[in-house]
């Protein structure tokens, strides 16, 4: 823990990223009491409202409180970026583990399948599977997360073909430690920490996808809050008032950069070649 | 590279192809399927009678195993044939030929711009580690990798075809009918893509720069007398030539997926349109025709970048 605190105090930018993401979970997770009004009641006598001491940010163009709408929306965000990084941690680190700990024929076909999904265009999968298995933020995000998890295979296979031949793991190994016991105990450990970096960087692109996702209509469904979704009514009234689509933009922008700059800050931070 | 080789690397490369393009179909087709609900009753319409519906089935082959309908499908589709949307009756493969060339056209001017604008702040940035244009464009790059690119779109045409009329808001025309039309309309769905990549491309140049002015050569250039910025032009860009071409490959990849969305804001006919209103409304074999064209694209983009690479580099001719 003091280590953590040192390295927010050496670190302004990932403690600025830190604090506003804290923020974020907090917003997301009182918004029902921090709200002024309910994310869906409609004021047809208000609508399209500039801000006022009523509404901080206005109303939208069925008349709802757009700051409310932002932090209902928040909720929605973080659980999207959760579940799909979720579902490719759960794929994709235990199948790298596997390649890079027996190698041979595992390895090559892991290896191979791993390259080819790499090049696979992530939202257009999102977008055929949400179709399937039909529209919802939940399908989308797990499609996301299914495209995802190559790129944690590929990390994790690649520092425990380094990790297996340390001498400690062929220590446990002659002390007759089973496979599963030594991969969870000795290999994952230390396998894990350039994983933990991609993982906060997917974390924003997850956010980006499911932004695009509710935009086009099959992520979160009207007339449930998300950002995406409040862009995507912003994007109707883009012509009588194009202020609308700042708040939802800017939010996603900032939640966007404050996981890619704790994902930066915890690669120096992580990097022992990297000292100071 | 002698042609042989060439030959055997491009041979080696489409069988390593062909797993990738059947397992991505296979996938989306097998979740097409899995998918609540039967297309022949949709088909058929309201008030069919149970023979109409299980006519329907056996025109489309719905009657038969999974497997058996995936099989039909895939050699259909090596043969070129993508089957018909269920909905409209059209072609799958007329639809992409129409939708495709919008796409391309948008792609083509995003990299375009993303090259153009990338590698000069990127070399200038690595003239001068943690000098002003370097903070300024590192700062510019983290921004464009995190600003989502429908969103930049949005302000696009709110500020330049609402606001000051400059360019159009929606819409685009064939490049075959009017190029000076078509690219007036790719001009702004280009600007909204180009921004990451933009920033992609100059953080590489960057990086990759700045590890080759650390290198013996360069040192020896310098213990000779040459500038800075010579030795950065002339020779610097020479050695990343391979770098910036594969992340140019990745970047094409990366902008075609990325269009899809931007497509919708500029209501552009494109791929994006065509998938996401098929997956919309359920039209399966539009669904799979669009992922299979999209996977063999990626594939030929890698192909060729491969081919280049080894081309320009004699180290990589294998």
């Amino acid at each position: 823990m003091n280590g953590f605190f040192a390295f927010l105090r050496r670190d302004v930018r990932a403690a600025l990223a830190i604090a506003y993401l804290a923020l974020l979970v907090l917003v997301a997770v009182a918004a029902p009491w921090l709200s002024p009004y309910s994310p869906t009641a409609q004021n047809v006598n208000d609508m399209l409202a500039q801000p006022s001491a009523a509404h901080w940010l206005g109303t939208d163009d069925l008349g709802r409180d757009i700051l409310s709408r932002l932090i209902h929306g928040a909720p929605a965000t973080i659980y999207a970026s959760f579940l799909a990084v979720g579902v490719a941690i759960l794929l994709g680190v235990p199948v790298g583990l596997a390649a890079g700990y027996f190698g041979g024929w595992i390895d090559d076909v892991i290896s191979r399948t791993i390259d080819t999904l790499l090049s696979f265009p992530a939202i257009v999968l999102a977008i055929a599977v949400t179709g399937a298995l039909g529209i919802g933020l939940t399908n989308g995000m797990i499609a996301v997360g299914i495209v995802f998890a190559p790129q944690l295979a590929r990390l994790a296979r690649a520092r425990t073909l380094v990790v297996r031949h340390e001498l400690y793991v062929d220590a446990a190994r002659c002390f007759g430690a089973s496979t599963p016991h030594i991969l969870w105990r000795h290999v994952l450990p230390n396998a894990i920490q350039p994983v933990i970096v991609q993982v906060t960087l997917l974390l924003a692109a997850a956010l980006l996808a499911e932004a695009s996702l509710s935009f086009l209509g099959l992520g979160v469904q009207p007339p449930h809050p998300s950002w995406g979704a409040m862009l995507a009514r912003a994007y109707q009234a883009m012509d009588i008032a194009p202020e609308q689509m700042y708040p939802p933009g800017l939010a996603i922008l900032f939640t966007a950069l404050a996981f890619n700059a704790l994902g930066e800050s915890l690669r120096i931070a992580l990097d022992p070649t990297l000292k100071r | 590279m002698a042609q042989g080789s060439a030959l055997a690397m491009i041979g080696r490369r489409l069988l390593q192809a062909a797993p990738v393009i059947v397992l991505a179909t296979f996938i989306v087709f097998g979740l097409l399927k899995l998918l609540p609900g039967d297309v022949a009753v949709t088909l058929a319409g309201d008030n069919a009678t149970d023979d109409r519906i299980a006519e329907i089935r056996r025109i489309y082959g719905l009657d038969r195993p999974f497997l058996v309908q995936y099989g039909v499908w895939l050699w259909k589709a090596a043969h070129g044939d993508l089957s018909q949307s269920i909905l409209s009756g059209e072609q799958v493969l007329t639809s992409i030929a129409r939708c495709f060339p919008h796409t391309l056209l948008i792609v083509v001017m995003a990299l375009g711009l993303a090259l153009l604008i990338g590698v000069p702040l990127g070399a200038a940035a690595a003239a001068r580690p943690n000098g002003l244009i370097d903070r300024a464009t590192m700062t510019l790059a983290s921004i464009g990798i995190a600003v989502p690119n429908f969103w930049l779109a949005m302000i696009l045409v709110s500020l330049f075809a609402l606001r000051w009329n400059i360019f159009p808001a929606t819409g685009a025309t064939a490049f075959s009918v009017s190029p000076a039309d078509a690219i007036n309309h790719a001009i702004l769905p280009a600007l909204a893509l180009a921004a990451g990549g933009m920033a992609e491309v100059a953080r590489q140049v960057r990086g990759s720069l700045l590890d080759v002015m650390s290198s013996q050569f360069v040192r020896t250039l310098r213990a000779k007398g040459l500038k800075t910025s010579t030795i950065l032009w002339r020779h610097g860009l020479k050695n990343i030539a391979v770098n910036l071409l594969t992340v140019t490959g990745l970047l094409f990849n990366r902008l075609l997926a990325a269009t899809v969305v931007v497509e919708a804001v500029f209501a552009i006919p494109g791929m994006g349109g065509l998938i996401v209103h098929a997956a919309i409304q359920r039209d399966f074999t539009v669904v799979q025709g669009v992922v299979f064209a999209m996977v063999i694209v990626v594939i030929l983009v890698n192909l060729v970048t491969d081919m280049l690479c080894a081309a320009i580099d004699p180290r990589i001719g294998r």
